[in-house]
């Protein structure tokens, strides 16, 4: 046996190493493989646990917590850039395939997102998931869930990156169908589904594109290449179709995970699971890989195809401003939060696309909190009055005093109010855009801020002011829930303070922290083009500001007193817009659409062509090797003359007799007959070809 | 080790099956458990000795046949009985004999009407020597014997224990027992196939030489492979061995045979039939029409990659149409052997090494499928899938494992199915030099998009049977979950679907050597 495994081993080098990293680095694969050994533990032991698995799933995101965190620490120190792979095959002479991972800011910024606000949630979970069904493998889920996520941030090469991509989008589909008793819910993870393996078609053409054209499947490989304009290693590529096709490709697979205009569809229904797995996907773990793989690409798209930049800003620009008006419309709590979900993407997307790598992954980084914290806060309130709907909703403040200030704070940053993490990460978006000279992108993302914070005022004066209009008596939730809204307060608070212009600690304190960009950039190429103001942009923080508290304004005055109905109060807000806004633009109408014709007419006609069109020749040619074999043998044994007499008469009971034949099992006279043929053509053959 | 040398372990790996099944034979019919265990027995020592075989193979040079001998057979036509295993018939080999032992592990409790067992596994055994057989013979008679050899067990296995619902013939209004439909039609439809393959053959051996010199060796003939592309009969030639393999494989339009054949065939038949003997039509094109007739393999690549899309996307969509579960599953194999013909279609190394981990992915994810499909109709006694739902209620265990394998089926990375979806369209991309590589990204977009659908028909398939509330009609049934049987032939499939995806170089370490060697031959003899 070891004869075989080191068969394996001959054909090339086992391990790749790049940069500098030290023990801490070496293993920071523990933290992929965490999740995956919970995930087994979970499923083979589970049930016997008192929170049927969750302790498991707890402790593996400690884990995961507080290596991540170390990482982090470790790379805002030493500016660490460390890479490990692992061959696990290879084409032919040239590329390799690899698991690999990355220890630099980017990643161990990631692994630290994910880990907070993994840990948290999964916390909250063990309160909110109580007496719930199935829970051993929705614990199972959750942490291959995050597992997914891990392999994917911690990617080396694209092919790794589609793995984890992929899986997450599984897992996403498992916990979003939790409850799949329910047609809705099972529906609804299989939008979820579609909708991203649609979007993943352009990654994983994209990532052959530019894999196969470089010749390599790590990124490293890719990225030098796109950052080699001058010489003869960037030359074939820049300026090229396939440099661009490909980075579009990408691109094209970011707006499904990332849920981008208007491939977002998936993420308002994606509600239908459990409110944990909410707060995680829109945090962490999922639609974050998007606005990740652009970070990741980023010299690609900054350097090389730049001529796909202006698609991706009119595609962020629409998210934005779009989906976040329809957040006005929405009953379910839930739903709002989705829409500002996709809308912040938007934003995200714009200033990467812009060469805000800084202001975008910044505002990745404190929207994992405040996004978080406004979804364990709704579901805080769901779990309270049993309902969805804000319609059920009002007055909560008296009831659920700690989930209403953890809501108001998670809202505030959310609006862009300083000091909170909010302002801080929008305002360098909007400098990026001003720098770069996206004057009207610029205005929109400053109108996007004023519905933002409309719709968030809208949300909180129904859930938690006026009257209570639901039933039942609405109660504050446990410590196991509330303890994390209040840790997710205290970042939405302070995380905006890790990028403030001026802001450094200098060598002499413990973490030598120099300010977010440092050692977020610590790739050599990562910075390039990045604009990232060393104070704040007074100005453009003014007009953010005079939006935000616009949107408040108005947003109080609109739904801070009680009104009779819901729909009456929405139609006075927005007149014309109520009903396309109602629709969501009818694009999901388009999509069951297209789904109906390919799942219908189209399955159908080609079910049909199988059965009326190929099978009847099939038959055909069965029926008249029958009549062949059934006139061989007339012929054969009853003579010429007669046979030429009965011949006419078995044309008729061909049919008949063939399946007679059938029916009393005699193949020979077919084969025989097939095999008469076979050899007639032999003898042809030879008789032509050997002279 | 001299008992390894001269083939002893190959022919005992084609041949112990055969003897294996003469012992069943003798056995009397009362003593169910001796022939049981003689069967499985002689399946277990077979399992062995392939992991022996992969163990002494020399991995370096993969390229090269090995543990193999060459003996004179039929000297009057120069047919040798020439056996050897490379790189690419060695993954094959291993998994013919581990799917085998799967199949009579699970056949234990598990018999289907008229019952028979030991009938039944002398045509399990009496087929593992075909399949065994066609993976080593290197020799063109042999490898053509062993070829139709399984069409015999297969076409009584259907025949017999198959589905015994009446059934119509569209257009010709006719009814018939589904079995015996699907058993002819399976029977006739690939002899027909394999007929003008063995005219190729015979023509390939009457221009291998002068009388006296001509052979049916295979390496022998892939040293000609100049000479003989050059023939003016070579297209031909070619056509002859698409015909037969491609009926095998089935590529569309050639595959009606299979949606019947499939879903007629009791549980293990599918299983064998999904497993192991669709790639004998692939394996038959990377081992003889690729190699012998370069020339032709590259006027008839863009065809073949057209023929692939059009099957995947056929495949898929004939999937989202199906009522029945098995038929879906069955049709599912179009599409999914639509990827192994795309990637042998592009001529690379990529494509080549993408369709035998495809086809070895394939192997154990759709025999997978059937088994927990057979185990389902066992069960419920219907396959329609509008009167199942709630599965994963009813039988938490079955509906995990068929959730896990659908989603390997599906091609989600990091088990199995991925590796050859994704190295087939990286080849695409990039087809071998002098292949339209317009034509051949166009195939691989369109390869992509038929991901998509196969997702959709399985999710699909998931929601109607495994979710949802379990119909009033099983209310108050008791379901048994998965039993001891089961659990011991799927739980091996189960491990290799995560350990081929996590660690392809379980298959693309063996094959890889191989196929660079025939790439560049191939490409050097076009020159």
């Amino acid at each position: 046996m070891t004869n075989l495994l080191l068969a394996f081993a001959a054909e090339g080098e086992e391990l790749v190493e790049f940069g500098h990293g030290g023990q801490l680095q070496e293993w920071a694969w523990l933290i992929l493989v965490a999740p995956f050994i919970a995930y087994v533990l979970i499923l083979a032991y589970g049930k016997k646990l008192k929170y049927e698995g969750g302790e498991i799933a707890v402790a593996m995101m400690a884990f995961v917590f507080g290596y991540g965190l170390l990482l982090w620490l470790d790379t805002i120190r030493n500016h660490t850039v460390f890479e490990k792979a692992i061959e696990i095959g290879r084409i032919g002479d040239g590329m390799v395939l690899e698991w690999g991972w990355v220890v630099d800011g980017l990643s161990s910024m990631m692994y630290f997102v994910v880990g907070t606000v993994g840990l948290l949630v999964f916390i909250y979970a063990l309160g909110y998931m109580k007496g719930e069904r199935r829970n051993t493998f929705f614990y199972a889920s959750f942490s291959l869930f995050a597992g997914a996520m891990l392999v994917l941030v911690a990617s080396a090469n694209l092919a790794q990156l589609i793995v984890g991509w992929e899986l997450v989008g599984v897992a996403s589909y498992l916990l979003i169908g939790h409850y799949w008793e329910d047609k809705a819910n099972s529906s609804a993870g299989m939008k979820a589904f579609f909708t991203n393996k649609v979007a993943d078609v352009g990654l994983i053409i994209g990532a052959l594109a530019l894999s196969v054209s470089v010749g390599s499947f790590r990124i490293k490989d890719i990225l030098d290449v796109a950052t080699h304009q001058g010489d003869a290693l960037g030359a074939p590529f820049f300026g090229s179709t396939v440099a661009v096709a490909g980075a579009l490709l990408l691109f094209f697979g970011a707006m499904g995970k990332s849920a981008q205009f208007p491939l977002h569809i998936w993420l308002p229904d994606a509600m239908a699971g459990p409110t944990p797995v909410s707060a995680l996907m829109h945090a962490a773990t999922m639609v974050t890989a998007g606005i990740y793989l652009m970070a990741r690409m980023f010299p690609l798209y900054q350097e090389m195809a730049t001529a796909a930049r202006p698609i991706m800003i009119a595609v962020g620009a629409a998210t934005l401003f779009l989906t976040g008006l329809i957040a006005l419309v929405q009953d379910d709590i839930k739903k709002v939060l989705a829409y500002s979900t996709v809308s912040q993407l938007g934003y995200m997307m714009v200033a990467i696309a812009a060469g805000g790598y800084t202001a975008a992954l910044f505002h990745l980084f404190t929207h994992a909190f405040f996004k978080a914290l406004l979804f364990l806060g709704a579901g805080s309130v769901i779990h309270g009055v049993h309902s969805n709907n804000m319609s059920d909703m009002g007055g909560l403040r008296k009831y659920m005093p700690r989930t209403f200030w953890t809501f108001i704070i998670g809202s505030g940053a959310l609006a862009g109010i300083i000091p909170l993490a909010g302002f801080f990460s929008k305002d360098e978006i909007l400098g990026t855009l001003d720098y770069g000279g996206y004057t009207a992108v610029l205005w929109i993302a400053i109108a996007g801020a004023f519905v933002t914070a409309f719709y968030m005022t809208r949300a909180v004066a129904l859930t938690f002011f006026g009257e209570y209009k639901g039933h039942g008596h609405p109660h504050e939730s446990e410590g196991l829930m509330t303890v994390p809204l209040m840790v997710l307060a205290f970042f939405s608070i302070v995380a905006g303070f890790v990028n403030m212009p001026g802001f450094k600690f200098g060598e002499s304190i413990v973490l030598r922290y120099t300010g977010f960009t440092e050692w977020l950039a610590t790739r050599d190429f990562s910075p390039l083009g990045d604009h990232h103001p060393e104070s704040l942009e007074w100005s453009l923080a003014l007009y953010g500001t005079i939006a935000a508290v616009g949107g408040i304004a108005l947003g109080w005055m609109f739904f801070g007193k009680d009104a009779e109905t819901q729909e009456a109060r929405d139609r006075v807000s927005i007149p014309v817009l109520y009903p396309l806004l109602r629709a969501k633009y009818y694009l999901d109408d388009v999509a069951l659409a297209l789904v109906g014709v390919i799942k219908g007419p189209a399955a159908r006609f080609v079910d049909w062509t199988n059965t009326y069109v190929f099978d009847t020749i099939v038959n055909s040619f069965g029926f008249a090797a029958g009549w062949l074999g059934k006139f061989v043998y007339n012929v054969a044994d009853q003579g010429v003359i007669d046979g030429v007499f009965n011949g006419s008469a078995g044309i008729a009971s061909a049919a008949g007799g063939w399946l007679r034949k059938i029916q009393t099992g005699k193949i020979q006279q077919y084969a025989g007959a097939l095999v008469v043929g076979a050899v007639a053509l032999v003898v042809g053959f030879v008789l032509f070809n050997i002279n | 080790m001299e008992l390894l040398d001269n083939g002893t372990v190959l022919s005992l790996i084609t041949f112990l099956p055969l003897v294996g099944a003469l012992v069943v034979g003798v056995i009397p019919r009362a003593r169910e458990e001796a022939y049981k265990w003689a069967a499985l027995l002689t399946a277990l020592v077979v399992g062995v000795l392939s992991v022996v075989m992969a163990v002494q193979f020399d991995y370096g040079s993969s390229a090269k046949f090995q543990l193999g001998t060459d003996l004179p057979w039929i000297e009057s036509i120069g047919s040798n009985f020439h056996i050897g295993v490379d790189g690419i018939s060695l993954p094959m080999v291993v998994l013919s004999a581990i799917i085998t032992i799967l199949a009579i592990i699970y056949s234990w409790d598990h018999w289907e009407e008229p019952r028979n067992p030991k009938a039944f596994l002398i045509l399990i055994l009496l087929l593992e020597t075909g399949m065994n057989g066609t993976f080593v013979a290197l020799d063109l008679i042999l490898f053509f014997i062993f070829f139709e050899l399984v069409l015999l067990p297969m076409y009584f296995m259907i025949g017999i224990w198959g589905d015994k619902t009446p059934r119509t013939i569209a257009m010709f209004n006719l009814t018939t027992e589904t079995r015996l439909y699907a058993s002819i039609k399976f029977f006739l439809f690939t002899l027909f196939g394999s007929a003008f393959m063995l005219l190729s053959f015979l023509g390939l051996y009457f221009n291998s030489g002068d009388a006296g010199s001509r052979t049916f060796d295979i390496p022998k003939l892939i040293e000609m492979a100049p000479q003989l592309s050059a023939l003016p009969i070579a297209g031909w030639l070619f056509a002859g061995m698409f015909l037969g393999f491609a009926v095998k494989v089935p590529m569309w339009p050639f595959h009606t045979w299979l949606p019947d054949a499939h879903t007629a065939a009791p549980t293990v038949g599918s299983v064998l039939l999904a497993a192991i003997l669709l790639k004998l039509g692939s394996y038959g094109f990377i081992r003889i029409a690729l190699p012998i007739l370069p020339e032709q393999a590259m006027q008839w690549a863009p065809t073949i990659a057209i023929l692939a899309v059009i099957g995947i996307i056929y495949g898929s969509l004939a999937c989202l149409a199906q009522t029945d579960m098995k038929r879906l599953i069955a049709f599912s194999s179009v599409g999914h052997m639509g990827f192994v013909m795309l990637g042998i279609s592009t001529l690379t190394e990529a494509g080549i090494n993408a369709a035998i981990i495809g086809m070895v992915a394939h192997g154990i994810i759709t025999g997978m499928l059937f088994f927990v499909a057979g185990s389902m109709h066992h069960r419920y006694h219907t396959r329609d899938m509008a009167r199942l739902g709630g599965n994963a209620t009813l039988m938490p265990k079955m509906g995990f494992i068929l959730g896990f394998i659908a989603m390997a089926s599906l091609g989600l990375p990091g088990l199995a199915g991925f590796w050859g979806e994704f190295m087939a369209l990286l080849g695409a991309f990039k087809p071998a030099p002098g292949l339209p590589v317009g034509l051949f990204q166009t195939a691989m977009v369109i390869g992509a998009i038929g991901t998509v659908l196969t997702a959709g028909y399985l999710l699909w398939m998931l929601q109607k049977v495994n979710l949802g509330e379990p119909k009033e009609e099983w209310a108050g049934h008791e379901f048994h979950d998965v039993d001891r049987y089961e659990m011991a032939a799927w739980v091996p499939l189960l491990i290799a679907t995560v350990a081929i995806g996590v660690y392809p170089k379980i298959v693309l370490g063996s094959t890889n050597g191989a196929v660079k060697e025939l790439v560049s031959t191939l490409l050097e003899n076009l020159a």
